[in-house]
């Protein structure tokens, strides 16, 4: 089976800036491609070279296994939704749904019967006469989807889609998303700063950093084995300890990450496969269903813990700052980094 | 890729539009090209051209016995510029902009200030178009109806000799550098047409510049216990300057190149624009109307420097 | 925000600017149906429409009105295409001598009219072109192109980008992505563009006597009717046509882009 999209050692400049450093990576077919970030880190370049807005200033692009350079977006297999969603405002949503059959010369009365399909795929069946400002924002992005789909690309590109949307809706358009995907087994390459939803949407995850990618993987080994210190801490919350501290606790001159849920606090002797270390209590967070307790090491390093809270005994957690307290966690629940032996 | 575009276009091969715009998007900087060519042609055979024409041509010789025109470069035009007369009549429309400048500038601000603050919604708009359609109003009809309103016997007087105001107005036209015989033959005159006509491109960027003034900054100001004059003084004045500073270029360089106001109102005398008007229509002397082109040419250039450190610019 | 009111000087002061703009506009409408063919006499003593009906059967009115309209006409179809095409290069690309381009653009109406206008003049003269038709919309199409530029630039940085990306991405061509996506939203723009472009140029007195030759434009017509003191009443009649028919396409130019839009052609 080809790859729906292969990146072969591809950089593209803006100026001096290297927007995207030297970037590999194949997508299969019919996967839910995640390319997570923070801002500037080149993923939504990434998604522009796959669209075509962009060119690659070195490197090969190919997609499903032919080279992409020089071929217009309007010659692409690959549609994309946008992240302020660029529906026309001068248009209903009919018209912008039919909008990609129209410039193809498909027959009115197929693109009539098309669009509303789409549409009633994203339950909005009703709102073909309505202009894109008459529209609330989930519905907009349902209908920038609409458009995308309705041409029946094999590979959608989606750019931060659901960043304006709030919280609740946010997570029901997640899961629909999934659904879709699966639905229609097209590739789907979703980019996001939001690492909750790389994680519970993706097949597999790229995580970027400065115009590179850092680990790719699949939520579940992205966040168990982190292999950099960026990835340690940008996908979940996690304690990178460094130098002679990381020396001293497991005997091996790298960094590595311990998760905050790890750690436990324990008294007594602590077994041959646990690492353990005395710290003070700096602050504690009540956080529902967790709390979290910001710990000091004795030479400044801060430690987070996360431990989970058990309401049904109805007890106040008992920690309070400036109290020494014993940390402990298993050895086989830290993760050794790649790059931060170098660091102090 | 093409594959999969003619299997769903039917199979048929790429029209010459396609193409065409297939190689527009692999070709950026042709289709950048393409678009600049016909404006750049333009402007550049047109305009500068003819620009380049002109000041070559202020280095060419007249002779003022054969009233002719010879190719023989020489400074002499640029030399006379500097003559007794010369001089005058640059001195003449350069005070001229300054004062129609500084009284646009105070006419203004006072309108510029309640419509960026006391207006909004509706207001806002009437105000808006109050000031835009004077403005764009055709400029010879304003100067024609200037004539009628300035003229003997016209409007202005009719109005001051009912209010009892006539010895004022003798008073006035007795003084210097104001007066005339008539209202329409002085100074004053001219100078209340040039302030009539460039006073609505004063307004507006003025109103712009203290329409970016956030109200927080009045309040803030006035919470620190400024008075009211010193909230203006120290915080409206100096964030207004940029407005001030483009509606100035606007009022100096149409006043410094005019010459239909002062050939129908004030007193006789050349202004820059009447002299070049002169040099090349009635006496023929076309290098010495190029060599006074560059007079204006300097003077504003000059301008946009200074106004330019005021910040001017962003306020275009 | 705006919570207390403007004080009674800054009142009158402001009001009182609006009157001292509009007092001589209203004086040209009461002057041209003034029954007296005397020059200025004020107040007027009656009312007549008797003027306008001379004035437009007047052959030398109609013969400079029709010169008038064909010059801002053709000035204003080329500088649609030249401002248009200079906008779409400029908007958004950065490249080398892109803001020696827009000052280029702005220099015919930053520079006095009288440099612009002995400028083509001796041009002409050195090509040996004769003034006339031609010559004076030459003229005004090179002012009038940064009218319009500025309002299409205006709308094209005003319209997401991402519109045009969108329309590619949809299978759409560069001719088709103009067609559909760009002109409608452009059209608009286009048209407050043209009218302003059209009242400048319908208006424009300083180069036009430069370029005009023999030929006499209707502005040209009303300065040469400022020293026939006998056919004042036409004249009146005639600055009022001229005074509406550079004012009501501004009034159309904001009424098309006042959302959003401030007039870019504000800075004549």
């Amino acid at each position: 089976m080809t790859e729906a999209v292969q990146f072969t050692g591809v950089s593209r400049l803006f100026g001096n800036t290297r927007a995207v450093d030297n970037v590999s990576l194949s997508i299969p077919d019919g996967e839910f491609f995640s390319m997570l970030g923070p801002s500037g880190s080149g993923k939504t370049t990434c998604l522009r070279l796959i669209a075509g807005f962009e060119q690659p200033s070195a490197g090969s692009i190919r997609l499903h296994g032919e080279e992409a350079a020089g071929v217009p977006p309007y010659l692409r297999d690959v549609n994309t939704v946008f992240q302020d969603y660029a529906l026309f405002p001068h248009m209903n949503v009919q018209d912008n749904v039919a909008y990609g059959l129209k410039v193809k010369g498909v027959a009115a009365a197929e693109r009539r019967t098309r669009a509303r399909e789409a549409l009633q795929m994203v339950a909005l069946g009703e709102f073909g006469e309505r202009r894109p400002a008459q529209l609330s924002g989930g519905q907009r992005q349902r209908v920038a989807l609409a458009r995308a789909l309705v041409n029946r690309p094999r590979v959608l590109l989606l750019d931060e889609p659901l960043g304006a949307l709030d919280l609740k809706l946010r997570e029901q358009m997640q899961s629909e998303l999934k659904k879709l995907q699966r639905q229609l087994g097209i590739t789907f390459v979703f980019v996001t700063h939001d690492q909750t939803e790389a994680l519970s949407m993706s097949d597999r995850v790229a995580v970027f950093n400065h115009g590179r990618i850092e680990q790719v993987a699949s939520p579940r080994e992205l966040y168990l084995k982190p292999q950099t210190a960026f990835v340690a801490e940008f996908v979940g919350t996690s304690n990178v300890l460094r130098g002679e501290l990381a020396q001293r606790l497991c005997g091996q001159p790298r960094a590595f990450s311990i998760r905050p849920e790890h750690i436990r606090f324990a008294q007594g002797e602590a077994a041959s496969d646990e690492v353990q270390v005395s710290a003070f209590v700096h602050d504690v967070q009540f956080q529902g269903s967790a709390t979290r307790i910001e710990l000091r090491l004795d030479n400044g390093q801060p430690l987070t813990v996360s431990q989970a809270n058990d309401h049904r005994q109805g007890q106040a957690p008992a920690w309070q700052p400036g109290q020494r307290i014993t940390a402990r966690w298993p050895r086989a629940a830290m993760t050794y980094l790649h790059d931060a032996q170098v660091l102090p | 890729m093409n594959l999969a575009l003619e299997h769903r276009t039917g199979g048929t091969a790429p029209g010459p539009r396609r193409r065409l715009a297939n190689l527009l998007y692999r070709r950026p900087g042709l289709y950048l090209a393409l678009l600049l060519l016909p404006p750049l042609a333009w402007f550049g055979a047109v305009y500068l051209g003819s620009l380049a024409n002109l000041l070559w041509q202020g280095l060419y010789t007249f002779d003022d016995f054969s009233m002719a025109v010879t190719p023989e470069l020489t400074l002499a035009n640029l030399v006379a510029l500097f003559n007794a007369a010369n001089l005058d009549i640059i001195l003449r429309t350069l005070a001229m902009a300054v004062a129609v400048s500084i009284a646009s500038a105070l006419l203004a601000f006072p309108i510029a200030w309640y419509m960026a603050r006391y207006t909004r919604g509706r207001m806002k708009a009437f105000f808006y178009i109050a000031v835009m359609l004077p403005m764009w109003a055709s400029y010879i009809v304003k100067a024609y109806s200037w004539t009628l309103l300035l003229a003997k016997g016209g409007v202005l007087q009719w109005f001051l000799a009912h209010l009892g105001l006539e010895p004022a107005l003798l008073w006035l036209l007795g003084l210097p550098w104001l007066g005339g015989s008539t209202l329409s033959t002085s100074h004053l005159g001219r100078f209340l047409v040039f302030v009539y006509i460039w006073l609505p491109f004063m307004i507006l960027p003025i109103q712009a510049a203290l329409e970016r003034l956030p109200p927080s900054l009045l309040q803030a100001s006035a919470d620190l216990g400024a008075t009211p004059r010193q909230t203006f003084v120290h915080v409206v004045l100096p964030l207004a300057v940029p407005g001030i500073a483009a509606g100035s270029i606007f009022t100096f360089s149409l006043t410094l190149g005019d010459f239909i106001v002062p050939q129908l109102v004030g007193p006789p005398g050349y202004f820059i624009g009447s002299m070049v008007y002169a040099q090349q229509g009635a006496i023929g002397n076309l290098p010495m109307a190029a060599a006074f082109t560059l007079v204006p040419i300097v003077l504003i250039a000059a301008y946009l420097a200074i106004v330019k450190r005021l910040g001017a610019f962003d306020a275009l | 925000m705006h919570s207390e009111r403007a004080g009674m000087p800054l009142r009158l002061l402001a009001w009182g600017g609006l009157a001292f703009l509009h007092a001589p506009i209203l004086l040209i409408v009461v002057y041209a149906f003034n029954t007296e063919d005397a020059a200025f006499s004020f107040p007027p003593r009656g009312f007549t429409l008797k003027w306008l009906g001379i004035a437009l059967g007047r052959a030398d009115v109609l013969e400079a009105v029709k010169l008038s309209l064909q010059v801002a006409a053709l000035a204003t179809l080329i500088a649609l295409v030249l401002g248009s095409l200079a906008s779409l290069a400029l908007y958004r690309r950065t490249f080398f001598g892109k803001s020696a381009i827009s000052l280029l653009l702005i220099l015919p109406i930053a520079l006095p009219g009288i440099v612009t206008g002995l400028a083509l003049l001796s041009a002409f003269k050195a090509l040996g072109i004769a003034p006339g038709l031609v010559t004076i919309v030459i003229g005004h199409a090179t002012f009038c192109v940064v009218i319009v530029y500025n309002n299409v630039v205006g709308r094209l940085r005003r319209t997401a980008h991402s519109q045009i990306e969108a329309s590619l991405d949809l299978g759409a061509d560069g001719w088709q992505t103009f067609r559909y996506i760009m002109l409608p939203n452009l059209g608009s723009a286009l048209l407050a563009g043209g009218m302003l472009a059209f009242a400048l140029s319908f208006d424009e007195i300083i180069v036009t006597t430069f370029t005009a030759g023999h030929e006499r434009t209707l502005p040209i017509w009303l300065l040469n009717q400022l020293s026939r003191p006998r056919d004042v009443p036409v004249t009146n009649v005639v600055a009022l046509l001229v005074m509406l028919a550079t004012m009501l396409p501004i009034l159309g130019a904001w009424y098309l882009t006042r959302d959003g839009d401030s007039v870019a052609g504000s800075d004549k």
